[in-house]
């Protein structure tokens, strides 16, 4: 009984951080400038790695693999703002202005 | 399932190939390469060749990455265009691709228990590992102790394409404070206006390098082990080199230790072969390093384990260090 709550409850987990993930995806590929499609990716980041992971420490159960997740969500949770961060500080230095819906960064390379 | 998810990391592989040669430039191209290897990890995983996997991630998708960064600061962001012979190279490509084709015609069929590679030696592998050796991983087992030459051979490739590199880029080392007089302020090494990749990269460097003698040292239990470790290792100072500077990072490792790194560690390795030797064994036998032949197997292991995670951590960074050296002649 308990674990097969457990195991819709992590299904249910992994559906949504893939569907974050999904929504992530789209939005990178379809929103106008660079500064937008990070926002988009930004999603799969957080909410998508954090799903995902919630849902596969379910499935483990109270165990080290748990530890290790718990382990790489925390990394994930530094490392990725830092690295979008930088992306689009590296973005501003190199001149790209945050004019949202102008395809502003695709114009250089046309 | 599993053959869904290699079939389509395979797919996305040939893409990322595609798309490698096709684009112009070169740092998509980098990028690309480093999104190549990620995948072929996974794929890798997917093959329970978790110890590869973990090679490539780290070497593929981490140093490689940076070492191509750093050789396009040297050069042009752009490929050249208009290679003379197009057609000659289209031919030896389309001749190779047939010929690959015509030989996987002879390979068995994927996972197939009759393959000559499951016939021959591994299956000895596998049954002497307990008794002989006693390690869980028996990749471990294998590369250390039975190919153990094999490896000692990795090891001095590594060595050597240290070597290869410094001459090559002729890189002069002690003059780090010469090399720029300016640099001598604070405020003018490393990412200076960005405080948030600082502090993070600050923060996370410990835990790579214990991460790293993690993976040294769990090497005979699970995944990993001297090529690894090193590759974590050395990415954990070039982090460091990122955000901080490249002078404060020969202030905190100076370039004669990486050098002695380098050294040492392929030293050992030959040392604790010849040792086998000297105690009446055979070269790079372990047995006869302790009174018990699995204690001295253990022993062998982690020493020549040591000497690999040294010399590949020293090689690493001395290549890193001989590419951001070179723009400031």
């Amino acid at each position: 009984m308990m674990q097969t709550v457990l195991d819709i409850l992590s299904w249910i987990l992994l559906t949504a951080g893939g569907a974050f993930v999904l929504v992530g995806g789209i939005g990178a590929l379809r929103m106008p400038n660079l500064y937008t499609r990070m926002h988009a990716a930004s999603v799969t980041d957080t909410m998508g790695a954090v799903l995902v992971l919630a849902g596969v420490m379910l499935q483990a159960g109270l165990s080290l693999a748990t530890i290790k997740l718990a382990a790489i969500l925390l990394f994930l949770l530094i490392t990725s703002p830092t690295a979008s961060y930088a992306l689009a500080s590296a973005a501003m230095i190199a001149g790209i202005k945050p004019d949202a819906g102008r395809a502003a960064d695709l114009e250089d390379d046309a | 399932m599993t053959l869904v998810f290699s079939f389509f990391l395979l797919t996305l592989l040939v893409i990322t190939a595609v798309a490698v040669v096709r684009t112009r430039n070169l740092f998509v191209a980098v990028m690309l390469l480093g999104i190549f290897s990620l995948l072929i990890a996974a794929n890798f995983l997917l093959l329970d060749a978790a110890d590869v996997a973990l090679t490539e991630a780290a070497v593929g998708a981490g140093i490689s990455t940076v070492l191509f960064l750093g050789a396009l600061a040297l050069t042009s962001e752009r490929e050249r265009t208009a290679t003379p012979h197009r057609w000659l190279s289209l031919a030896v490509v389309v001749s190779a691709t047939l010929v690959v084709l015509y030989a996987t015609f002879d390979k068995p069929s994927f996972g197939d228990p009759e393959a000559p590679v499951h016939q021959h030696v591994a299956p000895w592998y596998l049954e002497k590992t307990p008794e002989a050796i006693d390690v869980p991983n028996v990749v471990t087992a294998v590369l250390a102790s039975f190919r153990g030459y094999d490896t000692l051979g990795e090891v001095f490739v590594v060595f050597t394409a240290g070597i290869g590199v410094l001459f090559l880029l002729s890189a002069q080392h002690g003059h780090a404070a010469q090399r720029r007089p300016d640099a001598k302020d604070e405020s003018d090494i490393g990412l200076r206006d960005d405080l948030i990749p600082r502090v993070v990269g600050r923060l996370l460097v410990p835990f790579i390098v214990l991460f790293g003698l993690y993976v040294q040292f769990h090497g005979d239990y699970g995944p990993g082990g001297g090529f690894q470790a090193g590759a974590l290792i050395a990415a954990a100072f070039i982090l460091f080199a990122l955000v901080e500077g490249e002078e404060r990072t020969l202030e905190a490792l100076p370039f004669n230790t990486l050098l002695a790194l380098m050294v040492s560690g392929a030293l050992l390795y030959g040392l604790v072969g010849l040792a086998g030797v000297f105690l009446g064994g055979n070269f790079l036998d372990y047995s006869v390093l302790a009174e018990d032949p699995v204690a001295g197997q253990h022993l062998g292991i982690l020493l020549i384990e040591a000497g690999v995670g040294l010399t590949v951590t020293g090689v690493l960074l001395v290549i890193f260090h001989a590419f951001a050296a070179r723009d400031r002649f």
